[in-house]
């Protein structure tokens, strides 16, 4: 069974059209790596495929199971996780907090108005534990505002996995950061075991093509190479893509 | 014991014992005013700074229990079940508030709920065989809860007192529980929320409906308090005075809401034994705090505070170790 | 049949009225995306105003279109200082703005209250146009006749400033994407400043324009900004046509609602707005969704 199966799908804004027929088939356990100039939509099939936009047409499967109509608030509860390119965590809070709040938006105590958060002992061991992976076990309590971007990039990808994702959806995870970040976050990522599916959006070729197994390749909202890592570098339209001939 | 719950404690106690040494029935009857003021603005601030969505009308709300309470009394209900009806109808017209309102955020939700708020202003005023009108409705008479009489304002104030602080502990594990954090996520990532799996609409309707119930409360206790409602309680005026309540305050604090009730009808009823005008003043402390102090008097208190006593500590560093200092050449 | 003809001829006249004063809290809606509190008091300032330039001060009395067009202007210079002094301290907060707007309607409310009391004044017919148009057995007042004219006038002359001007493409461009306006080297803060004054002025032209028809009294404010409300979420904001059509359209549900429902009449005034901040929230030919 594809671990994530889009078919056909297609999005238009009034006349423009950003996402046309793309068709993607990821295995389970596989690292997919999507590239494409700027504007290639690739964003925008993210949007699709978490539900936080409605495709014209076109389906979305995970594991199976037609998704397409599926509200995007649900679709964390059925196993896919997503990062975005832009950080956008909870300032005002620790990362403990932070991580406590993704394991929360799967729990059904997250409707409780009554029992005391920070005596949930299930959640907030989860959430330690969560940090630990990703190296920030250590710093806890430290509110979110007074940490470096790159360890935010690490606590939103702890959220993520905290939520025990069937498959993961990273944004250009890599953007912004130093190298030192970079090579944290590779390792990060590396460590994930092969019971998570990985999607990765990413620019930069660097890191990009060191991670992945397979290569989409986008422009102007279509599918145009797609395959093994070594199959997308050799081919001859990648190159037109990006360089125009 | 923290320096914060010695002085809560202290205010507790201070409040209890207020009749006792708080001289004279006018200031009593302030008090009064104060605590069921500041159920009014904690019941707004849920709204405001729990999750982040500003309305303009909810003095509307506040105004459909009162006039729901002192209309079932004209009609001879009892006093029980007047109030339980009234709250019964003040949490269905907050439902129904909630969802027109919650079609948006931010701009749009101010603008549906000063309309709303007018709306039900405007029926208040107009629809004169159900309201009467301009003359309000008379309410005859308090209830007598355990067989107690609530008549005089020291009763009536320790009634008051009881369900206040029944509120601010309501408000307080509310605060702490796993869906005030939620809620609070919602206020400040929506969209992050959404994928993780959290309901934001639902979120937000059920803390309407929470914000609703302290309101409706409080307006059950005003009426109950002037013996009267008229239109005016539902005015933007008053909508704009509550949410005054609460940013001069401090929003999103627990203490906040209550020092800004304290802040407004202190001065509306001292100022208006001097000046006429309230409204010129209201207006110019409402932009007064969004100007120069918008997080509001607690946190910016506590803030101003918390310099003062690190730059306090800096210089008591400084002098009392002698040996660390630089020796003049 | 009279009586629906008249009514007809004063929801006309109202929704005329109605376009003046909407005209100026739509182009601020659409500019810089928060409403204009201050709306209903900058109407009620200027009907004050106009009146007593009227009615004599000093013993000098102004002639009613010389009081119109003064009262527009010093309402207008508030409206800028207010911009300039208070909301531009906000840049960005449309929140902390719209408070602002709401605290200084109040302070305009009490200081009117102040300076002229509590009871209406009267302000006359100007010279002229006193008298009645007759169609047989139809008398309508010279007056309002008047200011649907005026109210064309405007209208037209909005529409070409907005249109055929450099200000008015500068004004639509911040509308539509005030992002972009400043990178193309639009001044949009100035823009703020002169729309704000622009609209106010309008406001307070409209109010001593309303004088002879609503007279002037307290409260006029908090009867009109609600009005103004309803129009620009039904026209949708930041567009002229919208005012337009919407206060035409409200001009009728308010007078015939008064007429025929005294007791719903603010229900059916706000039932169409609510309706349409449900079903299609960006108004019927808005731009942005508030």
């Amino acid at each position: 069974m594809t671990a994530l199966a889009v078919t056909r799908l297609c999005k238009a804004f009034g006349g423009l059209r950003v996402t046309t027929d793309v068709n993607l088939n990821v295995e389970p356990g596989e690292r997919r790596l999507i590239i494409g100039p700027n504007g290639a939509g690739k964003t925008t099939l993210f949007n699709l495929i978490t539900g936080e936009l409605t495709p014209d047409s076109g389906s979305i499967e995970l594991f199976g199971q037609d998704i397409t109509r599926v509200p995007s608030r649900r679709r964390p509860h059925l196993g896919m996780a997503r990062t975005y390119q832009i950080i956008t965590l909870f300032a005002r809070d620790t990362i403990l907090r932070n991580v406590t709040l993704a394991l929360l938006g799967l729990s059904k105590v997250r409707w409780n108005p009554i029992a005391v958060l920070d005596r949930q002992h299930g959640l907030v061991d989860r959430a330690h534990e969560a940090l630990q992976r990703v190296g920030l076990g250590h710093i806890a309590d430290r509110p979110l505002s007074q940490t470096s971007y790159g360890e935010r990039r690490r606590v939103e990808i702890a959220m993520a996995l905290a939520q025990n994702p069937k498959v993961l959806l990273l944004d250009e995870p890599f953007a912004g950061l130093s190298i030192d970040e970079r090579q944290d976050v590779q390792k990060l990522l590396r460590a994930i075991p092969r019971d998570v599916t990985i999607v990765m959006i990413e620019h930069n070729m660097d890191v990009a093509l060191d991670f992945a197994e397979r290569i989409t390749l986008l422009h102007f909202g279509e599918v145009v190479v797609e395959g093994t890592r070594a199959e997308v570098v050799d081919d001859p339209r990648t190159r037109e893509v990006y360089l125009g001939h | 014991m923290s320096v914060r719950n010695i002085a809560l404690g202290i205010l507790f106690l201070a409040l209890a014992s207020l009749p006792y040494w708080m001289d004279g029935i006018f200031y009593i009857n302030v008090s009064s005013q104060i605590l069921f003021y500041a159920i009014f603005a904690l019941g707004l601030n849920v709204l405001v700074g729990y999750a982040g969505l500003v309305s303009l009308g909810h003095a509307g709300l506040f105004g459909v229990a009162s006039y729901a309470t002192g209309f079932l009394l004209a009609e001879g209900f009892g006093h029980t079940e007047a109030i339980l009806v009234a709250l019964v109808i003040g949490v269905a017209s907050t439902a129904v508030f909630a969802a027109l309102s919650l079609r948006t955020t931010g701009i749009g939700f101010i603008m549906i709920t000063l309309a709303l708020g007018q709306i039900l202003w405007g029926l208040a005023y107009r629809w004169i065989s159900l309201t009467g009108g301009d003359n309000g409705i008379n309410l005859h008479g308090r209830p007598a809860p355990f067989g107690i009489s609530l008549q005089s304002p020291t009763a009536f104030y320790y009634a008051t007192f009881v369900v206040f602080v029944v509120s601010v502990v309501a408000v307080a594990i509310f605060v702490r529980s796993p869906f005030g954090a939620a809620l609070m996520g919602t206020r400040d990532q929506p969209r992050r929320m959404n994928a993780l799996g959290y309901h934001v609409w639902m979120i937000r309707f059920i803390a309407c409906l929470l914000s609703g119930l302290l309101t409706c409360v409080a307006g059950i206790l005003f009426v109950y308090y002037t013996q009267f409602i008229s239109p005016q309680a539902l005015a933007l005026t008053s909508s704009a005075e509550v949410l005054l309540m609460v940013i001069s305050g401090g929003p999103a604090t627990l203490l906040g809401p209550i020092v800004g009730a304290v802040l407004v009808v202190v001065v509306k009823n001292v100022v208006s034994g001097f000046l006429e005008r309230w409204n010129l003043l209201l207006g110019a402390i409402f932009v007064a705090i969004v100007i120069l102090m918008p997080e509001g008097l607690v946190p910016g208190t506590a803030r101003l505070w918390r310099a003062a006593w690190q730059r306090m500590r800096r210089r008591a560093d400084a002098a009392g170790t002698p040996g660390d200092a630089e020796p003049k050449p | 049949m009279t009586f629906w003809l008249v009514l007809t001829v004063n929801s006309i006249t109202f929704g005329g009225l109605l376009f003046l004063l909407s005209a100026g809290f739509s182009l601020i809606f659409g500019l810089m995306r928060i409403p204009n509190l201050t709306h209903g008091s900058l109407f009620m300032l200027g009907a004050y105003l106009g009146a007593t330039l009227t009615i004599g001060l000093l013993y000098v009395t102004v002639n009613f279109w010389l009081a119109a067009i003064l009262s527009g202007l010093m309402v207008a210079a508030f409206g800028a200082l207010t911009e300039r002094l208070l909301l531009r301290r906000l840049p960005g907060d449309q929140l902390a703005q719209v408070l602002v707007t709401l605290g200084i309607s109040f302070m305009i409310a009490d200081v009117c209250l102040m300076l002229w009391g509590g009871d209406p004044l009267n302000v006359e017919t100007p010279a002229g146009l006193g008298g009645f148009l007759r169609f047989g057995a139809l008398a309508l007042p010279l007056y309002r006749l008047a200011v649907i004219v005026i109210a064309m006038i405007f209208a037209i002359a909005l529409w070409m400033l907005l249109d055929r001007t450099r200000l008015g493409a500068m004004i639509r461009a911040g509308v539509d994407d005030p992002d972009m306006a400043r990178v193309v080297g639009i001044r949009v803060s100035q823009l703020f400043t002169i729309v704000f004054a622009l609209g106010a002025g309008l406001a307070g032209f409209a109010g001593i324009i309303g004088g002879p028809i609503l007279s002037v009294y307290p409260g006029l404010d908090q009867d009109m900004l609600p009005l103004a409300l309803v129009v620009v979420i039904l026209g949708g904001t930041g567009s002229l046509l919208g005012s337009f059509v919407g206060s035409i359209i409200v001009g009728f549900i308010y007078n015939f609602g008064q007429a025929l429902l005294p007791e719903l009449a603010y229900f059916v005034l706000f039932l169409p707005m609510l309706l349409v901040l449900i079903l299609r929230p960006q108004g019927l030919f808005g731009r942005q969704v508030p």
